[in-house]
Order: structure tokens, then C-alpha cells, then sequence
């Protein structure tokens, strides 16, 4: 690249870079996108919104942090964390989009809070808001992180060929975000006085979402094959929290009481008070220019 | 022997060579150098907030992702302007203290605010295509580091600037509110713009030594002078106009004359007294002692680590 000419890359040609990546290129090209016989296409959608809507909100909560990290090196990685959920959300919103006839801006804007499939432990509000600090981010990530890698390392056996191919690409991202939060879970457990008793305050503020993350929904019972049965990952999860818990000095709280209102949570559009305000914020543009093109 | 170390310097800037970290430099050089390089790491990370007030509220997917992986470039460039402050002596926890007390400044556009998402796109178009008409000459600034860290920058901000721009062609195809999105942006920016080449050279109090040592290259006036002529045509591509009423072709300079900024409202906003200069400083400095435990941790985990292993 010339850099005589400021302007030159702003007309075309070289694709120039970014610093860190964005994942925006067609991560699946060449996957075969048709639907394998005998599956119940509603279902598969309505799964793809649930794994999609997990990280698109998660991602929505995390990219709070940007320019507000402890240091400059965690800004960035927790941009990049947002970063891979998005993409990850983009495809799965994608996917189900096939089935459902929209697009991914569509689901993601013109939804409305009952019709979002995710987990309440995405959309809580665990820091830099009021409702938590660094700490429960941490250790949100760490939940978050070590249940989904070891459900997309089952999902990469999905007879959908689409989330088996998504799977495969998150699961890098995945192990990478369990790493980040497990050292920092460390970090904070051995470190201060004050930065254990903050990270074992954010175990506490987020051990309550956790059994929502393994009851069994029956969009997920009904395709067999398709999707892997939350209930099925939670000995291989609690696991990994133990041994990294033990690592860091901190005690398993002991509140995991999973709330549910008439029986119904995240999974069934029952969501807490908090979704309503994420989403207001972020999709209020959209909806106050329709037939704008972005 | 100071004087042979003089010339040696000298000898190195006048042959377009490169100062290195060891090398000798007169004291002068290297305040004027960590004074400059913090400025721009400030204006880095100052500058995540006005695009990153958009983030949570961009109105597609594609652009959320676009817009987080630029702040997070901010963030990238921050480090290395950073790093190369510390190749001449100077530290980042100090800088930090200096920008969040007011003793070290940051680019002043950044004090302006960011009030649609059009701003966005204006921001990379017009304020990163001026940062990049400063920043380009700096690849070839007499400092190592720091003429590498800007080749790393310019090429990553003329990417930022393809995508803002893009998003201009984009929103200008779109409706009719878009369109007035786009020029009310435009209108906003375009003084501003102009404002970041500095006061008028009769006016600049540094550029003379900067220019004998090397660290700058061009006068305030011509690189402003540079970027009207290149923006012209890229707005007359996007279908939108300057607000200068004296902006016109003049053929026989072959170059644009234009009307001078609002230097008073320069100057105030330089002193403090724009929309968001507070608002900038107590974000930066909510953030940076909200993590101070945080850091304290890391230190302290790393300190009992260090000790175990050599114990051991």
C-alpha cells in the first residue's frame, strides 16, 4: 500500500486488515445448507434462535466493557469474546432465518422480548452496570464458556450439517473464552483480600442461573440427533467449574435455585426484568427508521 | 564528547535515517517525542468513546460487528503509542494519571459528540481521513517506533475510513431521512475536521523544532490544505456539501480555497470548554479506578507466583 495517497485504499482494491479480526468473511461456505430429511424444520429454528440468542445477548452484555476494561489488553479481549458471540449469533440467526423466512437483522431487531430463546444467565446485568463488577463478568464467562464448549463439542455431531459446521468453528472461540475466564478466575481468587471476596461475590451473583443452563427444553427433546440434550452436558461442566473453583481458593455457592415463573424461563421467552431495557437500547434505531438500509 | 553525540544525532535526522531506542537523543527531542506519542495513545483511547456511545444501539448486525472491531483497533493503537512511549523512558500508568488529571491532552474533535448513527460513518470518513492526512507523514518521522507503530496505524485507519465511507454510500442509497441523517452529520463534522491540522501555521507554537528534528513533516496549513482537496470529491460522490460557503475551485493555484474554521470555538474546546470534555476525562478515569483492583490482583497473583517458583 502507497502512502502517498491517504485515499488510495477507500475506492477498492486491496481488502486491507484489521487488527485483530473481525470473522466477517463466509465462515461457512461450501457447507451444505440443505435440510436433512425427517427433521422438524419449525423445531430446528426455533433451536437455532435459543443457541443464537445466547450469544447474541451475552455478546450485547459484553461489549458494555468497550473503553470502560481494567486495563487496555482486557478491552480488547473482551471485544474479541463479544466479537466471536456475534459471529456465531449472525450464523445461527441466519440459520434459523432460512427456516422462518427473515433475515438475521429481522430476528435480531423485530423480535420482541417473548419471542427471544435465550438464557437469563446471558441477559443479567453482571458489570461494569450496577449489577455487578469485573468479577461476575469473570465469572459469567466462566459459566457461559464451559457449558457452551461442551455443548458445541457435541453439536459438532449434529445432523444438521449447518450447526455441525457453526460448532466446529465456535469451538476454538469457545475454548478461548474458558481459558481467558478461568486465568482470570484464578487471578482474582488468589490475589487480593478484596479481589477474592469480589470474585467469589460474582460466583454468588451468577449461581443462580446455572441449572437453567442444563433442564432439558422440549424443542431440544424433540429433535433427537439435532440438538444436543443440555441435561447430558452437566457432569462433564461441573467438572470443569470445580477444578477451576479449586484452583482459584473460591467455594461452589450453594444458590442455584434456577427461578421460573409458572414453570417457564429464558428458553420459553420468560425472560427477567433486565432484557426488556437491553433490548429497547439496542433495537430502538432499527425500529424507528423502518425501510432504512444499513 | 556531547558534541560529538550532537552531530552524530543530527547527522542521522538530516540523512532520513532513524533515531533507535539506544541511541543518543537531546532531551529535548525525547520530551517532544513522549509528549506527542502520549497526545495520539490519549486520542486512541479517548476516542473509543464517542463510536463506542454507538455500539450497543447500531442498527445492524454487520455494522455492531464492524463498529466493535474498530473500537477495539483504538484500543490496539492505544498499546502500541504506548509502547513506544516506553522505548524513550516514559511509563503508561504515569501517562494514564496525566490524561485523567488534565496534564496531557488528546485530540480535541473528540470532545464533540456523537448524536446519530450517521456520526459513525462521518467519524471514519472525515475525522480518521484527517488523522490519516497527519498520521501518513509520521511513517516517515525520524523516531524507529514510532514511524513503525503509524505504519501499522495508517494502514488499519484507511480501512476504518473505507468503512465509514461505506456506510455514508449506503445510508445516502437509503431514505430520505437517512440522506438528512447523513448531511446534519456532515454539517457537524466538517469544522471540526478542519480543526484537527492544528491553529494556522503563523500561529503554532511547535511546528518549527518538530520540523528540524523530523517527528513532523508537513506545516498545519498544507496538510489542511491537502485534505479539503481530497474530500471534495469524495463528497461530491456522496451526494452531500460542505458548510463553506467560500469553498470553490480556485484554478490557478489548482486547489480548493476555503473559509477558515471557528477558531475561538477551537480554543475553547481546547481548554476544556467543549460538549464533552469532562464527560471524556470522568469516563476514562471511572474506568481506569474502577479497575485498580482488578490490577492490584493481577500483580499481586503474579508476585505469590513468582515467589513459588523460585522456591521451588
Amino acid at each position: 500500500m502507497s502512502f502517498d495517497n491517504a485515499y488510495e485504499s477507500l475506492l477498492g482494491g486491496e481488502d486491507a486488515h484489521w487488527a485483530f479480526g473481525t470473522g466477517f468473511s463466509e465462515a461457512l461456505s461450501g457447507v451444505d445448507r440443505e435440510f436433512p430429511a425427517g427433521v422438524d424444520r419449525e423445531a430446528l429454528a426455533v433451536y437455532c434462535l435459543m443457541l443464537g440468542d445466547d450469544a447474541l445477548i451475552f455478546s450485547q452484555r459484553l461489549s458494555e466493557w468497550c473503553s470502560r476494561a481494567p486495563e487496555l489488553e482486557e478491552d480488547i479481549a473482551l471485544a474479541n469474546i463479544a466479537l466471536d458471540l456475534l459471529g456465531q449469533a449472525r450464523m445461527l440467526l441466519t440459520r434459523a432465518g432460512e427456516v422462518l423466512g427473515r433475515d438475521e437483522d429481522a430476528l435480531a431487531y423485530l423480535r420482541d422480548e417473548r419471542e427471544f430463546r435465550n438464557v437469563h444467565l446471558a441477559e443479567i446485568d453482571c458489570g461494569p452496570g450496577p449489577g455487578g463488577d469485573f468479577a461476575a463478568t469473570i465469572a459469567r464467562l466462566l459459566v457461559f464458556s464451559s457449558w457452551r464448549l461442551a455443548l458445541f463439542s457435541r453439536l459438532r455431531g449434529s445432523a444438521d450439517p449447518v450447526l455441525a459446521a457453526i460448532a466446529e468453528k465456535g469451538l476454538k472461540e469457545l475454548a478461548y473464552h474458558r481459558d481467558h475466564a478461568a486465568q482470570w478466575t484464578v487471578r482474582l481468587g488468589d490475589g487480593t483480600d478484596e479481589s477474592h471476596r469480589r470474585m467469589q461475590a460474582g460466583l454468588e451473583r451468577v449461581w443462580p442461573f446455572v441449572d437453567e443452563l442444563f433442564a432439558t427444553h422440549a424443542v431440544e427433546a424433540a429433535l433427537a440427533g439435532v440438538a444436543v440434550d443440555p441435561a447430558s452436558l452437566r457432569s462433564e461442566v461441573d467438572g470443569v467449574l470445580e477444578a477451576v473453583l479449586s484452583a482459584a481458593g473460591l467455594t461452589r455457592p450453594a444458590d442455584t435455585r434456577a427461578a421460573r415463573v409458572a414453570g417457564m424461563a429464558g428458553r420459553d421467552g420468560v425472560h427477567t426484568e433486565a432484557m426488556g431495557y437491553l433490548l429497547a437500547e439496542m433495537q430502538h434505531l432499527h425500529r424507528s427508521l423502518p425501510g432504512a438500509v444499513w | 564528547m556531547a558534541d560529538d553525540l550532537e552531530l552524530r544525532f543530527e547527522r542521522t535526522v538530516q540523512s532520513e535515517a532513524r533515531i533507535e531506542p539506544r541511541d543518543w537523543m537531546p532531551d529535548g527531542y525525547r520530551k517532544t517525542l513522549i509528549r506527542q506519542i502520549a497526545q495520539h495513545a490519549h486520542s486512541e483511547i479517548i476516542g473509543m468513546q464517542p463510536e463506542g456511545n454507538w455500539i450497543s444501539r447500531a442498527p445492524s448486525l454487520r455494522r455492531k460487528a464492524i463498529l466493535l472491531a474498530k473500537v477495539q483497533d483504538e484500543a490496539g493503537h492505544g498499546l502500541y503509542l504506548y509502547s513506544a512511549t516506553e522505548t524513550l523512558g516514559a511509563d503508561r500508568e504515569d501517562l494514564t494519571t496525566k490524561l485523567i488529571e488534565g496534564r496531557q491532552k488528546y485530540s480535541s474533535i473528540f470532545n464533540y459528540p456523537t448524536l446519530t448513527f450517521a456520526d459513525v460513518g462521518v467519524i471514519g470518513w472525515l475525522v480518521d481521513g484527517a488523522a490519516i492526512c497527519n498520521q501518513v507523514p509520521l511513517c516517515r518521522t525520524s523516531y524507529g517506533p514510532y514511524a513503525r507503530a503509524m505504519i501499522r496505524i495508517c494502514k488499519e485507519e484507511s480501512f476504518h475510513q473505507r468503512q465509514g465511507y461505506e456506510l455514508l454510500m449506503t445510508m445516502m442509497r437509503g431514505t430520505q431521512q437517512q440522506r438528512d441523517m447523513v448531511q446534519d452529520s456532515v454539517n457537524r463534522w466538517w469544522w471540526p475536521a478542519l480543526m484537527m491540522f492544528g491553529p494556522p501555521d503563523a500561529e503554532s507554537t511547535n511546528t518549527e523544532q518538530s520540523m528540524a528534528w523530523r517527528i513532523k513533516r508537513d506545516t498545519n496549513d498544507e496538510l489542511r490544505q491537502k485534505f479539503v482537496n481530497m474530500s471534495v470529491p469524495q463528497a461530491e460522490a456522496l451526494g452531500v456539501t460542505f458548510p463553506d460557503p467560500e469553498l470553490k475551485w480556485n484554478e490557478e493555484r489548482g486547489e480548493y480555497d476555503f473559509g477558515q474554521p471557528d477558531w475561538d470555538e477551537f480554543w475553547q474546546v481546547v481548554k476544556g470548554g467543549g460538549v464533552c470534555n469532562e464527560q471524556r476525562i470522568a469516563h476514562r478515569r471511572k474506568a481506569h479506578e474502577d479497575g485498580a483492583w482488578v490490577r492490584e490482583a493481577a500483580a499481586a497473583h503474579a508476585a505469590k507466583h513468582a515467589r513459588k517458583e523460585g522456591a521451588a
